[in-house]
């Protein structure tokens, strides 16, 4: 799906997390926000998601004004930071969450929903985990658990909020191509949230550093490297 | 390795961090044992032994009289009535605080505490002048055959300002610590508001749910100050378990008083073995909750 942010900005009360931005993501692409910490990322992330309002602006998908649709109706599967699993749920539960949480005429029969969850398991790796608890996996697989849960609903693009922040440098790497192996079979438009630099060079096709709620420069990653906009992405960029 | 020297026998033995010398633990254990047993178990038996001074029938006559059977009567439907309804509005109010931001949070949270704050006697007060026969709407009320003041809904009242902290205060720090995240994931993921209160939100409260309501549920049925002021102590009709006690206790009924304290000492540790009980079945659950 082809997102087009519009022009959107966000205050909290009087502090401006986004003065207004705009920006193009073509349909499948692999995209980093990257930028230093409070320069605006998750609060653009969360707006595309839904979960936050713009003050101004409008978000469109696929051409269509999508900036009053409802976080449900956007159906944007969403990694965030700290994961968010659900703690009292198995992961099994946790993954069919999104398709038991379905209105019924639309909602897949049990023996489907189990299909569909343990394909997922097996497209992460784990897939002798379901019966296990959030607090009963590590840090590597949790972050895997919470993107099938996002996958489950077949949603339109895939929102991942910092998704390798709290992991070590080895197990970054592997679901860093996890990741990349995912997009590439599902064909989302994925947008990720990093403070990374490497990370976004080498996993993104498009990176938009971001700072102090503005953006600094949209490219590929080779064009920000060899050509960066401003002093400050070059700064950035050469850390 | 010159330098470290091999002793044998007896491996030496460590003591944690966070280990007390022997002496220090000790007078700590005795401190708490000295403690409870003076504060707590002491009374605790000392009414048991009053209770049965005369006798296991005599005791049990007491209890088998109107005026201590609609006592009882009377404190159990009170707390069937007003600790459900504090439990709603307990958890209404903490969700209420912890998932949205808006101005004066700190104030409705210092609000939610007032009842601790306040005598229990001046809310009973506040209840009479405020549906008293001699205030407009309490006036009213009762032209038209709803007394409120030496009536249940006087008591009910009065018990549910009393016990209204208790839910909201377990709930809150619990709500706060866990956050929006998972709420907010599964918005994402399609479910609705009220769909998301019921399979993530009061999932994760409900030991903390269980525990307020508990102790919620243990004050709604020992509460004396204000039940005593709205209630009028009316015997066989507005007279409660507690206040029925000190009535007793006043006419120098020392069986029947006892007897009748026994009888909610007993509801209480129900209430407590129940809580245990529950604690000790889902042992893992809560741990799993917690360890998060
Ligand atoms: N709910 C909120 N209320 C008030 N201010 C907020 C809120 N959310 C974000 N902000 C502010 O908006 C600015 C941007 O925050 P944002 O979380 O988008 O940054 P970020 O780039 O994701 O940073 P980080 O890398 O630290 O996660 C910050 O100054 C932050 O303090
Ligand atoms: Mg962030």
């Amino acid at each position: 799906m082809h997102i087009e942010i519009d022009e959107i900005s966000k205050s909290f009360g009087t502090t401006a997390a986004l003065h207004p931005v705009s920006l193009s993501l073509p349909s499948g692409a692999l995209v980093a926000l990257l930028g230093p910490s409070g320069s605006g990322k998750t609060t653009l992330l969360r707006i595309l998601g839904g979960l936050e309002f713009p003050s101004s602006g409008r978000v469109m998908f696929d051409g269509q004004d999508a900036t009053g649709l409802s976080v449900q109706d956007r159906r944007a599967g969403f990694v965030f930071q700290s994961y968010a699993l659900f703690r009292h749920m198995t992961v099994f539960d946790n993954i069919a969450y999104g398709l038991n949480a379905r209105p019924r005429a639309s909602r897949p029969t049990k023996a489907e929903i189990a299909r569909r969850v343990t394909k997922l398991l097996e497209l992460i790796q784990l897939p002798d985990i379901g019966a296990r608890y959030p607090s009963q996996l590590s840090g590597g697989q949790r972050q895997r658990v919470a993107l099938a849960r996002a996958l489950a609903i077949e949603p339109r693009m895939l929102l991942l909020d910092e998704p390798f922040g709290a992991l070590d440098a080895k197990v970054r790497k592997e679901l860093r191509q996890g990741l990349r192996d995912i997009h590439d079979t599902t064909g989302l438009t994925t947008v990720f949230v990093t403070h990374d630099q490497e990370e976004a060079m080498e996993l993104a096709d498009l990176v938009v550093v971001m700072s102090m709620g503005r953006i600094e420069q949209i490219g590929k990653p080779q064009d920000i490297r060899a050509r960066p906009a401003t002093p400050f992405v070059r700064a950035f960029v050469s850390a | 390795m010159s330098d470290i020297t091999v002793t044998k026998g007896a491996p030496p033995r460590f003591r944690s961090a966070t280990e007390e010398s022997p002496l220090a633990r000790w007078a700590m254990i005795a401190a708490a044992v000295l403690g409870l047993g003076i504060l707590v178990f002491a009374p605790l038996i000392a009414v048991f032994v009053e209770a049965l001074a005369q006798g296991v029938a005599a005791s049990l006559a007491s209890l088998a009289t109107r005026d201590a059977q609609e006592a009882i009567k009377l404190t159990l439907t009170i707390a069937a009535i007003s600790v459900p309804l504090n439990a709603i509005f307990g958890v209404a109010a903490a969700w209420f605080i912890t998932k949205f931001d808006f101005r004066g949070k700190a104030f409705l949270i210092t609000l939610i505490d007032l009842p601790f704050s306040v005598s229990p006697v001046v809310a009973g007060l506040c209840i009479v002048l405020m549906f008293g026969t001699n205030s407009l709407v309490g006036g009213w009320l009762v032209a038209n055959g709803y007394p409120i003041v030496f009536a249940m809904p006087g008591i009910i009242l009065a018990t549910m300002f009393v016990t209204f902290p208790f839910v909201a205060r377990e709930l809150i720090p619990v709500m706060i610590e866990q956050g929006r995240a998972e709420e907010e994931a599964a918005l994402t993921l399609g479910a609705s508001g009220w769909r998301v209160f019921w399979t993530v939100t009061l999932p994760n409260i409900r030991w903390a749910l269980l525990y307020g309501v508990l102790l919620c549920n243990a004050r709604a049925m020992g509460e004396f100050g204000a039940v005593a002021v709205v209630s009028g102590k009316i015997r066989g009709q507005t007279a409660t378990m507690p206040t029925t006690i000190e009535m007793l206790y006043q006419e120098y009924l020392s069986v029947a008083a006892f007897s009748l304290a026994a009888v909610l000492a007993l509801l209480a540790l129900v209430t407590l073995l129940l809580k245990t009980a529950l604690e000790i079945r889902h042992a893992d659950q809560l741990a799993a909750a917690h360890r998060h």
